[in-house]
C-alpha cells in the first residue's frame, strides 16, 4: 500500500513539473477554466431565473446540481480525461509496454498516473457553488448528511470514472476512440440538471443505463435532505457493479493487446 | 522441471516450447471501392507470426536474435515479456508463465526498445527514474546509489538533470537503459537498443552491456540490426525466419548453416586466368595472382589437395564469408534457400 502511495506521490508531482515546463500553456488552461465556468452558469440563468422553477427543483436547489457538476466536471479534467487519453496514445504508440512491465498495477497507472492542475480551481469553484447554493436553498448541514453526501459524490466519481474508462479502454481493439468519449462527454453534459426535468424515459435511461443521476442529483438530493433511501442504494450498487465490470474489462481487453509493433 | 510460477533458483532461466503466435490481419485493396468493401465486409486472413519455437537459455548467457523485419523477433521478445499472450505452447521466464505478469517476475525482466521510450520527454531522466524507484519498491538511499554506479557504468553524469527533449539520442538511449536496470533485473530482453546511434554511442552501448552482464551475470536476449552488436556481445545466436527457428547455436556454426561453401583465397607465383579453375569451384574474383574460389565444404579438403598440387601457390587461407554478408544476402532474399 505504501508502494502505491509512494507512487502516486511521485506519478503527480512529476506530471505536474511537466506541465509546469509550459507556463503559457498553464496560463490558458486556466483562462479557459474560468471561461467554462461563467458560461455553464449563464447558460443556466438563461434556463430558468429566479422564481423559476425547473421539474419541481428552485433556482438554488438547481445551483446545487450545478456545483456538483462543476466540481466533477473539475474532477474529469484533473484526472480523467488527462489520463484515460492518455491510455489511447499508450496503445497508439505501444507504450503500453511499459506500463503493463511494471510490477504494479496496470489500471491504477493509466487511471492516475497524470495530474491536471488546471481542474484543481474549477473543483474548488464546485465545491464554493455546492455550499453556497445549499444554503441559500435552506439547506442544513449536519454530519450525518455530510458523509452521505461525500459518499454519494464518491459513487457518482466511480460510474463516471468506470464508463469513462471502459470507452478508454475499447481504445486496445479500436486504437481511436476519441469519438466515443466526446459523445460521453455529451450525454454526461446533462447531469447538469436534475433528473427530473427531463422527460419521464430520458429519467429511466438516465438512472440505469447510463446513471447520470447518480452523478450529481442525487448527491444533491442527499445534501438538500430529499434524497430517497432506495436511490442510495441503487447508487452504490451501480458504483460496485460499474468499478468491477470496469476492472473485468480491462483485464479482459489486455488479453487482446497486441502492442503497437516496432 | 520446476512448477510453474514459482521462483526457485533454475539452471534454465529462459525456456520455450513449441511457441507459435497467430494474427488477424485485415485485408484491404486501396481505392475507394477497396476502402467501403473493407468497412461492410472486413476480410482476415491468419498470418503465423511466430511458428513452433523451441530453445532454451541458461543464467547469464548473452544470445543474439537475428531476423529480417517482420520475422518474428519482436512477438517472441513480447511473448517472453509477457506483453503478448502466445496462441499456443510454452514459455518459462526465471521460473514463471510470462503472461501472468506477476510482480515478482516484472521485477526480475526488463524490456528496452531503440524505438520506443519510457522517459518523461519534459522532464529530466533523474525524475523518470523517481517514478521508477517507486514502482519497483526501491529506497531513495539505495536508489541513489544504484544511479551512481549505473551512471557510472553508463558514462553519463549531468545529462541526467537536464530534460530528456534537450538530449542526444545516444545520451537519451543510456538514461533509458538506467532507468530499465534500477531495478537490477536479471533478464535483459533488448529490442534493437542501438538503433539509430552512430558508431561511437553504438560501441559505448555494446561496452555497457557486456560489463554489465560480466557484473551481474544477468542474462540478455538482444535483437540488433546491426551485426557488430551481435558479433561484439553474442557467442549463440537465434536465427529466426518468416516465424521459424532455423538456427541456434554459435555465431561461427551460424555461417556453416547458412551457406554449404567456404572460400578460398589464394596467392599464386604466376598469373592465371579465369579458365584454370574450372572443375575448382565457383570462382569469385580472379586479380592478376589473387584468387577467391568458393569451395563447397564437402569437398574442401580435396579441392585443396588439388589446387596445391596444380598450382605454384605462395600463400593459402580458407574462411568463412563474412558473416553480416551472409545475413545481409538471407535478408534481402527475404528467405533462406
Amino acid at each position: 500500500m505504501g508502494r502505491y502511495l509512494l507512487s502516486l506521490q511521485r506519478f503527480w508531482a512529476t506530471a505536474l513539473a511537466g506541465q509546469l515546463e509550459y507556463q503559457a500553456n498553464m496560463l490558458i488552461d486556466l483562462l479557459a477554466m474560468v471561461g467554462s465556468l461563467a458560461g455553464s452558469i449563464f447558460v443556466l440563468s438563461l434556463f430558468f431565473g429566479q422564481g423559476r422553477e425547473l421539474g419541481g427543483w428552485s433556482w438554488e436547489a438547481a445551483l446545487v446540481v450545478q456545483g456538483i457538476y462543476t466540481f466533477l466536471d473539475g474532477v474529469s479534467s484533473t484526472w480523467l480525461r488527462p489520463n484515460l487519453s492518455a491510455i489511447v496514445t499508450h496503445v497508439r504508440e505501444g507504450t503500453l509496454d511499459f506500463v503493463l512491465l511494471k510490477p504494479i498495477d496496470s489500471q491504477f497507472w493509466v487511471s492516475l498516473r497524470i495530474m491536471a492542475p488546471a481542474g484543481l480551481p474549477e473543483m474548488g469553484l464546485g465545491l464554493v457553488l455546492i455550499v453556497w447554493a445549499a444554503s441559500r436553498a435552506g439547506a442544513s448541514f449536519s454530519l450525518g448528511t455530510l458523509l452521505v453526501a461525500v459518499l454519494m459524490l464518491c459513487v457518482g466519481g466511480v460510474i463516471l470514472y468506470a464508463l469513462w474508462f471502459v470507452i478508454a479502454a475499447t481504445s486496445i481493439w479500436f486504437v481511436k476512440t476519441w469519438n466515443a468519449t466526446e459523445v460521453l462527454r455529451a450525454v454526461l453534459a446533462s447531469g447538469r440538471f436534475p433528473v427530473s426535468a427531463y422527460p419521464p424515459t430520458l429519467r429511466l435511461v438516465f438512472t440505469l443505463v447510463l446513471p447520470v443521476a447518480f452523478l450529481t442529483t442525487v448527491p444533491a438530493e442527499v445534501i438538500l435532505g430529499r434524497a430517497a433511501m432506495q436511490m442510495l442504494v441503487l447508487g452504490l450498487f451501480l458504483a460496485v457493479i460499474f468499478f468491477v465490470g470496469s476492472r473485468a474489462f480491462w483485464l479482459f481487453a489486455l488479453r487482446y493487446y497486441t502492442s503497437a509493433s516496432s | 522441471m520446476r512448477v510453474s510460477g514459482c521462483p526457485i533458483w533454475v539452471d534454465v532461466v529462459i525456456e520455450v516450447e513449441q511457441l507459435s503466435k497467430t494474427y488477424q490481419v485485415a485485408d484491404k485493396t486501396p481505392g475507394f471501392v477497396g476502402t467501403l468493401n473493407h468497412f461492410f465486409r472486413r476480410k482476415t486472413h491468419d498470418v503465423q507470426a511466430v511458428s513452433h519455437v523451441s530453445f532454451t537459455i541458461e543464467p547469464g548467457e548473452m544470445v543474439g536474435f537475428l531476423g529480417a523485419n517482420g520475422a518474428g523477433k519482436t512477438t517472441t521478445l513480447k511473448m517472453l515479456c509477457g506483453l503478448i499472450h502466445p496462441s499456443a505452447g510454452m514459455v518459462h521466464v526465471a521460473g514463471y508463465v510470462p503472461q501472468r505478469r506477476q510482480a515478482a517476475f516484472l521485477k526480475q525482466i526488463t524490456l528496452v526498445m531503440g524505438q520506443k521510450q519510457q522517459l518523461i520527454w519534459d522532464l529530466p531522466p533523474l525524475d523518470s527514474l523517481s517514478v521508477n524507484a517507486a514502482v519497483y519498491g526501491i529506497g531513495e538511499k539505495e536508489a541513489r546509489y544504484r544511479i551512481n554506479e549505473l551512471a557510472e557504468m553508463l558514462e553519463i553524469g549531468e545529462e541526467l538533470t537536464r530534460p530528456v527533449r534537450k538530449l542526444s539520442l545516444g545520451q537519451r538511449m543510456k538514461a533509458e537503459l538506467l532507468a530499465a536496470l534500477l531495478h537490477r533485473p536479471s533478464v535483459l530482453f533488448l529490442d534493437e537498443p542501438t538503433l539509430g546511434l552512430d558508431v561511437n554511442a553504438q560501441a559505448r552501448v555494446r561496452r555497457f552491456l557486456a560489463e554489465y552482464n560480466r557484473q551481474t551475470g544477468a542474462t540478455v536476449l538482444l535483437t540488433s540490426h546491426y551485426m557488430a552488436d551481435i558479433t561484439a556481445l553474442c557467442s549463440r545466436v537465434l536465427l529466426i525466419d518468416q516465424g521459424e527457428l532455423i538456427h541456434d547455436g554459435g555465431l561461427d556454426e551460424l555461417a556453416a548453416s547458412l551457406s554449404p561453401f567456404r572460400q578460398v583465397r589464394l596467392e599464386l607465383n604466376r598469373s592465371a586466368s579465369p579458365e584454370d579453375f574450372v572443375g575448382y569451384g565457383e570462382l569469385e574474383a580472379l586479380d592478376d595472382r589473387a584468387v577467391r574460389l568458393l569451395v563447397s565444404r564437402s569437398e574442401l579438403t580435396v579441392v585443396v589437395a588439388r589446387l596445391l598440387a596444380n598450382f605454384d601457390v605462395l600463400d593459402l587461407e580458407v574462411n568463412d564469408p563474412p558473416i553480416d554478408e551472409l545475413i545481409g544476402s538471407l535478408f534481402r532474399k527475404g528467405r533462406v534457400v
